[in-house]
């Protein structure tokens, strides 16, 4: 139904700033992008928020709604409680920028770090042989949008801000989906244990319940990385073999 | 005056999308020095809307394949406008960038016997296109992405260009500005390669995002570049219609692929009402026929019969559907059924169609496993634009190069869906062979400083201005006038009241007033993107005004058909000092060699 709602917005620039109030008509099947599309078109032309594609494919429009870390296009405002006003934040675990954009380079930096896909040789008839069972893990964790929403929520970021000692939800499916890749022949699990700090995640599973795509990043990404670093670094049976045979 | 910062560079490659990326890829690993600017953040460009797949006679799915049948399908569905040359090496080259991106990791869905597998599209013979469920661009620019990083080229994000310069008629930089602080920065660069996409952001109803605003048409034609074949619009014929906020957005010629059907609101497979005389032989005539075809498809055969008519090429299929709703047969919400609910299990099409099921069921309300969807046409491609040489793809003014959707050329007057995955790919590559090759002899660019400073006048008037018009407002209106003028179908009447409104919102355009600072302000971004969706607009109304004929997305009511007139003539727009003007090119001649492949049309 056709009404009007109140839209509590944050605006201001390197975190200093306040919400604002805006009354904004609203009509059927909008999302939160469109209302804050509509108060840039008639009441704050130079409201700041970052979009693309609109529907939920690009991973740009991250905002806490609600306090709740979410795409602004994929909330429909009628999943939302209207009697209350809506509040529209920036995310809170990256430096501001304005209003709702945050800057998100963080994350390009920690994807660098990660060493890149490394094939090995093609078969004999110059074709890479693959078979879909094997790839449907990885395909999984390559439907990654990079929203960062599981960054966001993450509370070794969030609230302890080891920006420095751990790479994130995000990375660590994106170094699962090498590691697991069929054809790579590379090691990154030294990177995920030492640089990559999988240590720090305690399967709260935050990542996973905020994932737009809905991919199973701790139960199918975190886990089986945390079990291959406890392989390698601490199985007391393969750490006697290792000083045994020097492999 | 104004500040900016100055940046040199042996190749500039304007937007990251697929094109863009494989072109910075090219040069960088030539070793021209090279970077990369992008309206939106690395890994967001429109790219990653792209679903079906990209098309490449790989043989894998189907082995009567071969780049000649991609080839002749390609010329026809373009009807046979397309410069020859074009087709022929994006048919060729393709097989061999698809598998180039999985060497870089790209996870493409698999045959049986684990190759890369291929699915049918419109238009397209056989099996064609390579693809990852109906997530295909996002695997795409991922893949390249994460190739790109690791190379020895810059990257500039949230960066937007406003001006080209020249020295003594060749390409010497361009002026860009930060969208996250505002500031001006000026790129010295011996080349340059537009990569830029289209300009559905001037139709109301597009799958477009906000970037898709023709800068790179705007720029190379200020510029003194030449642009053709704008009047071609690809109008994809299976958007959402409902709810109203997410019209437009774009529901995958996949789910056709998969058997997915039209229906009216009389439950009537209309598509078989609409199939024309130059298709008739490539269509199942009967439903059943089309099921055979189905359920081949749908359990890995060969297929033995002929493809359902909802495969028939897109500006078919946007029409047809059009037509039905004029004719009173539409769904509730002014558009068509698409129905796949019907057609395949409840496991398949989760499994095929992962985004789609997502897409429907969280922003309408429709699970698509259980119940149709409600399509219609939408604004989703351009065939024109940048006029280039196709072995290396420079324009016509010496070291601006355009490669992707912003350039002219391979699809003629209509596009295959999945050709364009492949022509990033193919033309990306070639775009930045080509600039890194022209870098090597050119010499350093100098820029004039006067004329630098005028641009950044320029950009700043709106924010000094006072009293003017909202730029939303008159992007609104822009987009209204092209939807009813200049849409899916024209007439005289309205191309001719087209061009007098935007010689109107060109004046309003240079009148409107920003309010707030430079640091990320959209409205201020909206103003300068508006001059750009003028010149596109104009070049759009001019070339459909001027083919006085229907052909692939350019439908005219009062020239319904074919004219032998035009088969044969490109439509050029080129600056004649600031002023738009038109010529017809004769169509170079088809090779002998070629000539078996091609039809009349």
């Amino acid at each position: 139904m056709p009404r009007t709602v109140k839209m509590k917005v944050f605006r201001g620039e390197k975190g200093e700033g306040a919400i604002h109030d805006y009354n904004v008509h609203i009509d059927d099947g909008m999302v939160v992008l469109d209302v804050i599309h509509r108060i840039q078109a008639t009441q704050a032309p130079d409201l700041a928020c970052r979009w693309n594609c609109k529907a939920g494919k690009c991973g740009s429009c991250s905002a806490e709604v609600n306090g709740k870390p979410s795409l602004m296009c994929m909330t429909r405002m009628d999943s939302l409680d209207l009697e209350k006003p809506i509040t529209v934040e920036p995310l809170m675990t990256f430096p501001h920028v304005r209003d709702l954009v945050t800057d998100v380079s963080w994350n390009y930096t920690v994807n660098k770090r990660i060493k890149p896909f490394k094939p090995k040789a093609k078969e004999a008839d110059g074709t890479h042989r693959m078979f879909q069972y094997e790839v449907d893990r990885v395909q999984e964790f390559r439907k990654c949008i990079e929203c960062y929403l599981c960054q966001t929520v993450c509370h070794v970021l969030r609230n302890h801000g080891k920006h420095e000692e751990f790479a994130g939800p995000r990375f660590m499916i994106r170094t699962a989906s090498l590691e697991m890749h069929p054809l790579d022949v590379e090691d990154r699990v030294p990177f995920i244990k030492e640089e990559g700090g999988i240590g720090f995640c305690n399967i709260t599973k935050c990542c996973t319940e905020v994932c737009p795509e809905h991919i199973h990043i701790t139960d199918n990404g975190i886990i089986p990385m945390k079990e291959r670093v406890a392989d390698r670094y601490y199985d007391p049976i393969k750490m006697l073999f290792r000083v045994l045979t020097g492999k | 005056m104004a500040q900016y910062t100055t940046h040199d560079f042996d190749v500039l490659v304007i937007g990251a999308g697929g094109a863009g990326l494989r072109a910075a890829i090219e040069s960088a690993a030539l070793g021209a020095k090279t970077a990369v600017v992008m309206k939106s953040l690395l890994g967001k460009a429109h790219t990653v809307m792209a679903e079906g797949g990209a098309a490449a006679a790989l043989r894998n799915a189907d082995d009567r394949d071969s780049w000649e049948t991609h080839f002749r399908d390609t010329m026809k569905g373009g009807k046979q406008l397309n410069f020859f040359r074009m087709a022929e090496l994006h048919a060729k080259e393709a097989p061999d960038r698809i598998r180039e991106l999985e060497e870089w990791g790209a996870v493409f869905d698999r045959t049986p016997n684990g190759l890369i597998n291929q699915r049918n599209f419109g238009g397209h013979t056989y099996p064609r296109l390579a693809h990852v469920g109906d997530r295909t661009g996002l695997e795409m620019i991922r893949t390249l992405q994460d190739k790109l990083v690791h190379m020895a080229a810059e990257i500039f994000m949230e960066t937007t260009v406003t001006h080209l310069f020249k020295t003594s008629d060749k390409i010497c930089g361009c002026l860009t500005y930060s969208r996250v602080t505002g500031e001006f920065h000026l790129f010295r660069a011996k080349a340059i390669v537009l990569a830029t996409g289209g300009g559905g952001k001037a139709f109301a109803i597009t799958s477009n995002s906000w970037e898709y605003s023709g800068d790179g048409q705007a720029l190379a034609w200020r510029a003194g570049a030449e642009l053709m074949d704008m009047e071609f619009i690809q109008f994809h014929p299976t958007g959402m219609v409902w709810p109203l906020s997410v019209r437009g957005t774009l529901v995958t010629e996949g789910v056709r692929g998969e058997g997915g059907v039209l229906l009216n609101k009389d439950g009537r497979r209309f598509m078989f009402d609409y199939i024309p005389e130059a298709f008739k032989n490539d269509v199942a005539a009967t439903e059943k026929e089309a099921e055979q075809w189905v359920a081949e498809v749908a359990a890995g055969k060969l297929a033995t019969v002929r493809r359902p008519p909802e495969l028939l090429t897109r500006d078919v299929v946007a029409r047809s559907i059009r037509a039905e709703v004029q004719a009173g047969r539409g769904s509730p919400h002014g558009g068509a059924f698409l129905d796949i609910a019907t057609r395949r299990t409840a496991a398949d099409i989760q499994r095929k169609l992962p985004s789609m099921y997502h897409q429907f069921k969280q922003l309408a309300n429709v699970d698509i496993t259980k119940e149709p969807m409600e399509v219609g046409p939408t604004c989703h491609y351009m065939m024109g634009g940048v006029k280039v040489q196709a072995e290396n793809g420079m324009s016509t003014v010496s070291g601006l190069f355009a490669a992707g959707e912003v350039a002219a050329g391979l699809h003629g007057a209509n596009r295959l869906g999945g050709n364009s995955l492949s022509d990033l790919l193919v033309f990306g590559r070639r775009a930045g062979w080509g600039a890194a090759e022209y870098a090597k002899t050119a010499s350093a660019p100098s820029v004039n400083e006067a004329e630098v400073a005028k641009a950044i006048e320029e950009n700043l008037a709106s924010l000094s201005r006072k009293g003017g018009e909202n730029p939303y407002a008159v992007h609104k209106d822009l987009q209204d006038m092209m939807q009813d003028n200049v849409g899916i179908v024209r007439t005289e009447d309205e191309l001719k009241q087209a061009l007098g409104a935007l010689d109107e919102l060109e004046k309003r355009v240079d009148n409107v007033s920003v309010e707030g600072a430079r640091a990320y302000n959209p409205g201020w971004n909206l103003a300068m993107d508006l001059r750009s969706l003028i010149v596109i607009s104009r070049a759009v109304t001019l070339a459909a005004l001027e083919r006085r004929e229907s052909r692939g997305g350019h439908s005219r009511i009062d020239f319904p058909s074919y004219d032998k007139k035009y088969s044969k003539v490109n439509h050029v727009l080129y600056n004649q000092n600031g002023q738009m003007a038109l010529r017809a090119d004769a169509l170079p001649e088809v090779s002998p060699e070629l000539k078996p492949f091609v039809e009349e049309a």
